[in-house]
Parts: structure tokens; sequence; C-alpha cells
């Protein structure tokens, strides 16, 4: 009694001993997190990360701590995927491989979980962070410290997912958990419990961050900044983050209805007491099929913005860009049944999904068309980021077309649940909002760090990607045309299939190669992060077209020392021709800048909800109440404080502004200056004119 | 693009936006119960053998309940009335009104619950009731929440009487209540109503 009181159904038998691949695995991960909490302890860095990083509400920071997030998450989401493809490229005939199938079922759900919630989703709210508030000119979001909370929320999901590899197993029912199979009956262990903690706590993060940037888009925009002339990006973030809104309760509610099911005994979606597994497949793809879009509209954003700067002209298509994200918002709620055509609904309910779907590709084409007559007698600049544009371009087309193809619903009948279908959906997410936001990370960088990523490396990474998608997917196309369905662990050497994932294999290596060559470049990049071709002390390294590249870099923590005011799409661009142009010089009148104060409120609250997930998991009746009180009790708490903000000085700004210019003044003597304003920072020109 | 000296409190013209983010809240949480009544439709008559929905309430029962809430809404009216004259003894008056008009719809709901349950018609006897205590009990669930921070509230009032923040929360918890009126309106409609006829 007292047992299950403080342990609940957790036992020793939870750690699987018996399994060495997991327990080499588990072994390191829990090597790596002591290596990093005493290297934090070696350097004195506590009060530094508690101070400066924990409690920040900050934007840029808690966008800097996203992408740590995502980049760790990453290595874990990709060893997943070698293991797979390892497996895959070994289990041929008498061989079974070295994975078992309990083992291998978790590792291809982990995999998918990984790599949208904890991968590409805070890649994707890590680039909004850094980004969306400078681009409209605003000092911090609408809602700072919901900021904090939501990125913690993110935080705790992770854990629980990586904690579900050494204490008790994840789920082994693929990324979405159908029942009746992830129902109690066939999945009676606490995976997919893990999968639906991590979730659920991961997701009212991301639904508060929907809430979050739509309120500070479309209500903290500086003077003159109509909709119509906000940069293209912060359009396809306001689009994504609606959908947010709109898809995100979605979830919510079916992982709700899935955990009565486990733990009340509910039947919403069990085999009998008139449950109805349908009902949850149609659900959670009411909320998937928005949720690829929630991925790709920013990344067709970056990839917008890039291609402008880098072929130095404006925008092809600006209001047909933006139109085009705004059908593309509409549409993606109107086509989730092509996830599932074989459910049986009937010809003509099948047709009119089919035919919603391909409609989708009328407003993506166009988009398409946009970027190419962008670049079409413009300067093309084939730096790093260009080249993911151009990579994305001819990749995602290609993705594109086979998603068109399997719109078809008799088309689709034969290839349901095949590897061609993986391979479509790699094919977009890779060669879509993989590269995006690769993209968007060398792009903004040295407004964040103050320094740009090494160009040669860059193109490493980048041709190790584009080449290793296509060797590893392409042959991944043909399997699935072959008959091979998805989700096998072992097949017989008759089918012929056997060559095809061994080339697999070897493009996932050369993928590997492109992520070692990223970390690698990353780590060179902040150790020359001083030197010639690494430091930016112009603010405005690409000679940029939107807001975020007036200001120094590294931003300001206030972001703008005097809010901007616009009346161009390009407003900095055109700024820049004005003075150009001999435009007349002002000198600043720097005022009082109000600002949020830091808080751990969103740490605690994040904390508690991931002891209160674990709990849940393996009902801890003392550790859920823990959990759940200390949230309440943090949320009240908050309520009672007054003291969440303070000004900055008009003095401190200006002595901080002067700080910039002067180390503007030494970059343009000690490096030559390359840039084509005249020596001058962003903020200086800014200022300058009136 | 020029400066722009006059808004250098441009993070705390805050109240619109306050209130526009907690306006967005309220359609996440629509977007909730629309999927909760999107079940409850489609499993409603998925009751497995046991009776049909609709014979297990009672109507007048329900009006009943109904009644509490929508009084309630009103009397949360009175209390925002009261605090734009500024009078925080009148707010917190009717504050304490709609606190136990509230309080009477959960009792009644639950009592409900409690008589079905008693029946023999629990959440686990058929899809059909696992959606229907499921939609109705996160309305209840949302009106527990609205209780407990009405609480919170009136205190917060005694404490602090009518400042900037106090004001703003009261809002937000007026939104909510309503919000949940409206809510309820549905749930009355589609699980009570509908059935009955």
């Amino acid at each position: 009694m007292l047992n299950s009181f403080i342990f609940g159904n957790l036992t020793l038998d939870a750690i699987p001993y018996h399994e060495p691949i997991i327990m080499v695995a588990g072994v390191m991960m829990v090597l790596g997190v002591f290596a990093v909490l005493g290297g934090i302890t070696f350097f004195k860095k506590w009060g530094y990360l508690w101070k400066e990083w924990v409690t920040t509400v900050d934007h840029k920071k808690i966008g800097v701590m996203y992408i740590i997030l995502a980049v760790v998450m990453l290595l874990r989401g990709f060893a997943d995927a070698l293991m797979m493809r390892t497996q895959q490229a070994i289990a041929v005939g008498h061989s079974m491989g070295y994975l078992p199938p309990s083992h291998y079922d978790q590792i291809f759900t982990a995999h998918g979980v990984i790599m949208i919630f904890f991968v590409a989703m805070p890649l994707m709210f890590g680039l909004l962070n850094l980004a969306v508030p400078l681009q409209i000119g605003a000092r911090d979001v609408a809602f700072p410290y919901l900021n904090s909370l939501s990125f913690w929320l993110t935080v705790s999901g992770a854990i629980l997912v990586n904690i579900s590899l050494i204490v008790g197993k994840f789920a082994a029912t693929g990324w979405l958990a159908y029942p009746p199979l992830s129902g109690l009956v066939y999945s009676p262990g606490v995976g997919v419990d893990y999968y639906i903690w991590a979730l659920q706590i991961s997701g009212v993060g991301s639904l508060l961050s929907g809430v979050n940037f739509t309120a500070t888009i479309l209500k903290m925009r500086c003077p003159g900044m109509k909709l119509m002339k906000m940069p293209i990006f912060t359009w396809t973030a306001l689009c994504a983050m609606v959908l947010v809104i709109l898809a995100f309760p979605v979830l919510t509610a079916t992982l709700a209805m899935l955990t009565l099911d486990r733990y009340m005994g509910m039947h919403f979606f069990t085999a009998a007491f008139g449950g109805n597994a349908m009902l949850y497949v149609n659900l959670i793809w009411a909320w998937g099929h928005p949720e690829v879009y929630i991925l790709i509209l920013p990344a067709f954003g970056i990839y917008s913005e890039v291609v402008a700067t880098f072929c130095k002209k404006p925008l092809f298509g600006y209001s047909s860009m933006v139109w085009a994200s705004i059908v593309i918002t509409f549409l993606s709620f109107s086509v989730w049944l092509h996830h599932f055509f074989t459910m049986g609904s009937g010809a003509n309910v099948n047709a009119v999904f089919g035919i919603a779907t391909m409609i989708i590709a009328v407003p993506t084409g166009a988009k398409i068309f946009n970027w190419l007559f962008t670049m079409y007698r413009g300067r093309v600049q084939f730096s790093v980021p260009m080249l993911w544009t151009i990579g994305f371009i001819t990749t995602f087309a290609v993705g594109g077309m086979t998603g068109v193809l399997m719109s078809v619903p008799a088309v689709d009948f034969q290839i349901h649940n095949s590897e061609f279908l993986v391979a479509h959906f790699h094919n977009t997410i890779i060669g879509g909002v993989v590269f995006g936001y690769f993209a968007g990370l060398t792009y903004w960088c040295p407004k964040i760090f103050g320094f740009k990523l090494n160009e040669k490396l860059g193109k490493v990474t980048f041709w190790c990607w584009f080449i290793g998608f296509y060797v590893a997917f392409m042959p991944v196309y043909i399997v699935g045309l072959m008959g091979m369905t998805r989700r096998i662990n072992h097949y017989s050497a008759a089918t012929g299939w056997h060559p095809y994932l061994v080339v697999a294999f070897i493009g996932a290596l050369i993928i590997a190669a492109g992520i070692a060559s990223l970390v690698l470049n990353i780590a060179l990049s902040i150790k020359n992060r001083n030197k010639e071709g690494y430091l930016d002390t112009t603010g405005d390294p690409w000679d940029g077209r939107t807001l975020e590249w007036s200001i120094p870099s590294p931003a300001p923590f206030y972001n703008f020392a005097l809010t901007p005011e616009v009346d161009s799409i390009d407003a900095f661009w055109k700024t820049k021709q004005e003075i150009a142009q001999g435009k007349s010089v002002q000198k600043p009148a720097y005022q009082d800048i109000h600002m949020p104060k830091n808080t751990s409120t969103g740490f605690f609250i994040g904390a508690l909800s991931g002891l209160f997930g674990f709990g849940m998991v393996w009902q801890i009746p003392w550790l859920i109440a823990v959990g759940f009180i200390g949230v309440l009790v943090a949320m009240v708490a908050r309520s009672f404080s007054t003291d969440t903000d303070y000004y900055v000085k008009a003095a401190d700004v200006e002595a901080t502004e002067a700080k910039y210019a002067a180390l503007r003044q030494r970059g343009a003597s000690s490096l030559g200056d390359s840039a084509e304003d005249d020596g001058m920072l962003g903020s200086e020109i800014l200022n300058k004119a009136t | 693009m020029t400066d722009h000296s006059t808004t250098a409190d441009h993070h705390h013209s805050a109240d619109a936006v306050d209130v526009f983010g907690f306006w967005l809240y309220i359609l996440s949480d629509c977007v909730l119960f629309a999927t909760l009544f999107a079940t409850f439709a489609v499993l409603q008559f998925s009751t497995y053998g046991g009776p049909a929905l609709h014979e297990l309430f009672s109507l007048p029962y329900v009006l009943g309940e109904t009644m509490f809430l929508l009084f309630s809404s009103f009397t949360y009216g009175l209390a925002m009335m009261a605090h734009y004259k500024g009078n925080t003894r009148r707010v917190l008056q009717w504050l304490m009104v709609t606190f136990i008009l509230g309080v009477s719809f959960v009792v009644m709901e639950v009592n409900e619950f409690v008589h079905l349950v008693h029946e023999g018609h629990t959440w686990q006897s058929s899809g059909a009731l696992s959606a229907f205590f499921t939609l109705v009990g996160t309305h209840g669930l949302h009106v527990t929440i609205g209780l407990i921070w009405m609480g919170l509230m009136m205190f917060q009032l005694m404490k602090f009487k009518l400042t900037p923040d106090t004001s703003r929360r009261l809002t937000y918890l007026g939104l909510f209540w309503h919000f949940l009126d409206i809510v309820w309106i549905f749930v009355f409609t589609f699980v009570y109503l509908m059935g009955a006829i």
C-alpha cells in the first residue's frame, strides 16, 4: 500500500538491463547529462545560467534555447533513423538484423515523435522568436512570461521522451498512436502513457506560443507597418500561428480522450462498447494535416526573405505570396481525409478530399514561380542560405508532385501505407522544412550572435544533405512501388528490395556527414567569432531589406533604441537608398524604454508539469499531487506579483548605442569596409532618415 | 522609415494587446469544445445496448441548472457595471452572488452525474456515455476553474482594490464566464433538447 503510494507502478524492472543496445544508449545519455552539469559546476556558470538564460523573458534568448533543444533532439532522432536504416539494410532472408521487433517499433515511433515535436517544432518556434519581433519593430513579444513558460513546457515534454529510454519504454504504435493498438488492451505498458504526456505538455506550450505570436504580430507592429507591408516571413509566421490556435486544441482533446480510455476505462476508441477507432484517426489528422503546414509555412517565409536578399531584388509577387499563404492556411483544414482514403468512406467523399488536396498544389505552385521570377534577372549570390533555397525549389517540386500523385484516391489505394509514402513525406519535410530552417539559421545567426557561420562548411553541410537526401530516399520511392510496406523490420530476399535499402543506408550516412559538418561548423564559428569573415560589425551583413538588419548585431536586449516607423514593404532597403541619395542627418533623441523583468515562474511551472507527467505515467499519487498543486500555486503566486517590469534609462540606451557605434568604427578600420552604407551602423542609418 | 519618438511606452500600450490575447485563448477553447461536440455527435447513438441517452435525462432538472448559469452571467454583468463606476464593494457583492449561482450549477451537475452512476450508467458503460460525461464534464470542469478563479479575484479585490491589474483580470474572467455560458447553451441544445424531440 505504502509502496504503491511512493512508487506507483514503478519498479526496478522498468530499467531494461537485458537490452544491451538500450542500456548503452541510456548510459551514454546519462553520462552526457552529467558531463554538461559537471562542466557548468566546474566553470561556475550556474548563477550566470540562471540569471541570463533560465529565467529570461528575452525572445532572442528563448529562441536560442529552442534551437539548442532542437539540435540536441535532432541528434537523438537521427540516431533512431540510422538504427532503422541499418536494420533494414541487413535484416534480409536468414539474417534477422540486430533489432527485435519490440525495440524496432519503439524506434520508429520515437523517431517520428522526436523529429516532428521536438526538432521541427522547437526549430520553428526558435526562428520565430529570433526574427518576428525584430522584423515588426517590436521590443518583445506580446506576453514575454508566457513565452518563457511555453519553452519550458516543451523542454519538459522532451525530457519525458528521453527518460522513457531508460525508465520503462516508449510507445510502439507509430508516431500518431492509432487505437485500438494504442488502447490499454493492446498496449498495456507505459509506452503510450509517455507518448501522451510528453505530447500533451509540449502541446500546451505550442498552443500558448501560437496565442502569443498571433497577438504579437497583429497588435505590436511598429507604426506604419500595415498588414500588407509586413515582411513575408512574418506573414507566413502569422498564418502558421493561426493554424496552431485552430489545430492544437484538437490534438489536446483527442489525446485527452485516449487518456480517458486508458486511465478511466472509457470507450471513445476501443474496439468494443460502442467505441469508434476511426473517430480517432479523423480527429488526429484534423490536427495532423494543419501541423505539416504549421511547419512548412514559416519555411516558405524564410525562402522568400532569402531569395529577395540574395538576388538584390524585391520579392516577385509579394501580395500573391501573401494570398497563397492564406489560401494554404484555409485549405489545410479541408484535406485531412486523404491520409486514410482506404477507410472506406465511399467514392464521393474520397473524390472531394482528393480534389481539395490537388487544389493546394495551385497556391504552392504560385509560390514556386514567385521564387523563380525573383531570381530571374536578379544578381544571385550563391551563399549558403541561397543554396538551401535552390535545393529546396528542386527537391520540393519532386515531393509536391508525388503528393499530387497520391491525392488521386485510386492511386492511393495502391501505395497506401507503403514506403512510397515514407519517401514522399521525407521528401517534403527534409526538402521543405529542414532545408528552410537551416537557411534561416544561417541567415539570422549574425543578427543574434554577432558572427556569421563558416561559409565553406555551410556549403559542405548543404551538399551532404542535398545529395544524401536523394541517395537515401529515391530508393525508398522505388521499393514502395515494388510493394514494400512501411515499418517492417525484416523481409524476404526474394522481394528484391535489399540492394535499394543498402543504397538508402549509404544515403543516411551521407546525411550523417552533413549533421557532423553542421555541428563542426557551429563549434568552429564560435571559436573564430571575432575573426574577419565571421564577425559582423555592420549589423547588416547580407545587405538586407527588412527592419531586423537596421539594428546592430548582436541585437541589443531592447531591440530598437527608437521605435521605427515604416511606409513600405522593404523599409530598411528603401531607407538605405535614400541615404545613398544624401538624405539629411538628425541626432536621435532617446527615451526611457519599458521592459519586462525576468521571472522564474515559467521554469518552475515547466518543471512541475514534467513531474506531474512522470507521476501520471507511473501513477505515483504523491508526485501527481505535488506537480498539480505546485503548478496551481506557481500560477496564483505569479498573479500576486506586481514587480514585473522596469525602465531602461534613456542615458543607458544612449551609452549602449554609442558602444555599438564604436565597435562599428573599429570594425571598419581593422577589417576593411565591405558594406555599401558608408561605414554606418544600421541604427545610425535609421536615425538619419527623418 | 523614421523614428517614432512618441511611443517610448510602446510595450505598455498593453491592455488592448492583453485582452486580444485572451480572446485568442477563448478561440482555442472553442475549438477544444468543438472537438468534443463532434465526438458526441458521432458517438451519441453508440449505447452498446443500453437505453438511449435522452431516456436518462430529466429535462426540467437540466433547465433549472441552466437558469442558474444564465443568471450568473447576468449578475457578472452587474458586477462589471459596478466596476465601471469604480465601486469595489458593489463589485464584490455581485461577484459573491455570481459565485453562489455558479456553485449551485456545479452542485446540480455533480448530482446528476452521481444519480446516473448510481443507476449503473457510468462512463464505462458505452461510447455514448463516455462522450456525454466528457463533454458535459469538461464544461463543468471549466466552470469549476472559473469559480476558483473568482474566489481568487474576490480576494485580490479586497487586497488591492480596483487597480489596472485587477480591472484587466475582471475583464478576462468576464469573457471566460460568458463564454462558458454560451458553450452551455450549445450543450443544453445538442445534448439535452435535441435528444428529447
